[in-house]
């Protein structure tokens, strides 16, 4: 196979301590330790390689960044390897004090995310009391200092209804983007998926208030919308296709093509400690595995889209199918395809169980050392 | 954002705040980043773009433009009414 192209973008995902317990989070159920963490100097180093290999954009994620006290340290770093930088915040530990030098380390965009419009709810779901309110002041504080906000608005069975309030909450807060992000059933959502998945019809009406707010709102706010796929009849191209565009770093820095790489056991990640990120993204056989579409059977290998969805996603099918080779079900062109829509149907149709909320307690334990 | 979405031949756009218009030397081109956006930008997207100041008019970049390449400013007009209209749109220029 030739060389790839050089990636756009790189997540960084500093950590995965988080104060809120979202069950809805992407990160995978076996949660990675502090005492495992890339220290300072590693991140550099890395974030150097990305910008190298011709990465543009970096996203700075996890967990919650802000518990890093290096994360001003790292964005300068990155400002100055000329990438753009973007903070992905759940926002309830930003303050005046750690905002300003992450304006003046060059942070180029905060995306804080929101569990719904109704405080009490909000907190609910995040599990974590008062949170809400905190979300609301930074949001003001990140606009106040001149920065571009996007509201991350995580929608579900449990918020949907209101999701007119949010838009509205998103031009309030003076967000210039709106993701409305309809949870992607990995990680700790593919645990909860009772508790989250919409009807079809909540999810159409949802397409209908979207589409008729970018009208309405068209140069005051973009709202980009993530829609559910078990009730498509295309799959999403799933990352841009695999291992063509981003690359996902794990806090103890293992090199990931998605950030739900790690639900595919048959793979086996590479991490920075060990080896140059240019080698891992061009040679890493987790990321040749699937790159392109020479590794596709039928129907993907003959379908007139492969190079416009590339399968849809690899995580999906193994989390459905048991095996990532597959098409991802999601597509009407999957013999397993019935089955995806008849999991959604049933369980958006019974009364949602409670939430198994992300924490570290709630997590797997650890596998013994081999 | 101004309040009109409109934009005009009067309109003086410039980059939105958190909007970034870099060369990017592993691609070999210039383009302009945004918040989950990577916009590769032909030769002249980015000549364009390197002309929004957020003082000069639209008519006025358009009638340079039209001058530099010796092409007719009504065509040259629309083309670059266009294009800044579209990245109006997606939020990353301001006018």
């Amino acid at each position: 196979m030739s060389a790839p192209g050089p990636p756009l973008a790189l997540l960084a995902e500093l950590t995965h301590r988080c104060p809120l317990g979202c069950p809805y989070c992407s990160n995978p159920l076996s949660l990675e330790r502090v005492r495992d963490e890339l220290d300072t100097t590693i991140w550099q180093r890395v974030i150097g390689e990305a910008a190298a290999l011709g990465a543009l954009q970096i996203h700075f994620s996890g967990g919650e960044p802000l518990v890093r006290a290096d994360l001003a340290a790292l964005v300068a770093h990155a400002h100055a390897a000329g990438l753009y930088t973007n903070l992905i915040t759940s926002a309830v530990l930003f303050d005046h004090r750690r905002l300003a030098p992450l304006k003046h380390a060059g942070l180029d965009h905060v995306q804080i995310s929101l569990q719904d419009t109704a405080p009490d709810n909000a907190d609910r779901i995040a599990g974590y009391a008062g949170g809400h309110r905190k979300k609301l002041e930074a949001a003001r504080l990140v606009r106040g200092a001149g920065l571009a906000l996007t509201i991350n608005a995580v929608m579900h069975r449990q918020n949907l209804a209101r999701l007119p309030e949010m838009i509205d909450l998103a031009l309030e807060l003076g967000a210039g983007r709106l993701e409305v992000a309809q949870v992607q059933y990995y990680g700790w959502a593919l645990r909860n998926r009772p508790s989250l998945i919409p009807t079809r019809a909540e999810v159409a009406a949802a397409v209908a208030i979207v589409a008729a707010a970018r009208e309405r709102l068209k140069g005051r706010l973009v709202i980009d919308h993530v829609v559910p796929d078990y009730y498509a009849k295309r799959p999403k191209a799933c990352m841009g296709g695999w291992a063509r565009q981003f690359i996902n770093i794990t806090p103890s820095g293992l090199v990931l093509p998605c950030h739900a790489a790690q639900g595919i056991p048959t793979l086996r990640f590479e991490s920075v400690r060990e080896r140059p990120l240019a080698e891992i993204w061009e040679r890493s056989e987790a990321f040749e595995r699937f790159r392109g579409t020479a590794w596709m059977a039928e129907p993907c290998r003959s379908c007139e889209r492969r190079e416009i969805d590339f399968g849809g996603c690899r995580c999906q099918a193994m989390a459905i199918l048991g095996e990532a080779g597959e098409t991802d079900p999601a597509c009407a062109l999957s013999p397993h395809h019935a089955r995806l829509l008849a999991l959604a149907e049933a369980e958006s149709a019974a009364e949602p169980p409670s939430f198994t909320y992300r924490r570290y307690a709630n997590a797997p334990s650890e596998p013994a050392p081999a | 954002m101004s309040a009109s979405a409109t934009l005009t031949a009067a309109s003086q756009p410039g980059l939105s705040p958190h909007a970034r218009l870099r060369h990017d030397g592993a691609r070999g081109g210039w383009v302009l980043l945004g918040p989950e956006r990577v916009l590769m930008l032909d030769e002249i997207a980015a000549e364009i773009l390197t002309l929004c100041d957020g003082a000069a008019s639209i008519g006025a970049i358009a009638d340079a433009l039209a001058q530099r390449h010796a092409a007719p400013p009504a065509a040259v007009l629309n083309d670059v009414l266009e294009m800044l209209q579209d990245l109006r749109d997606k939020g990353l220029l301001t006018a």
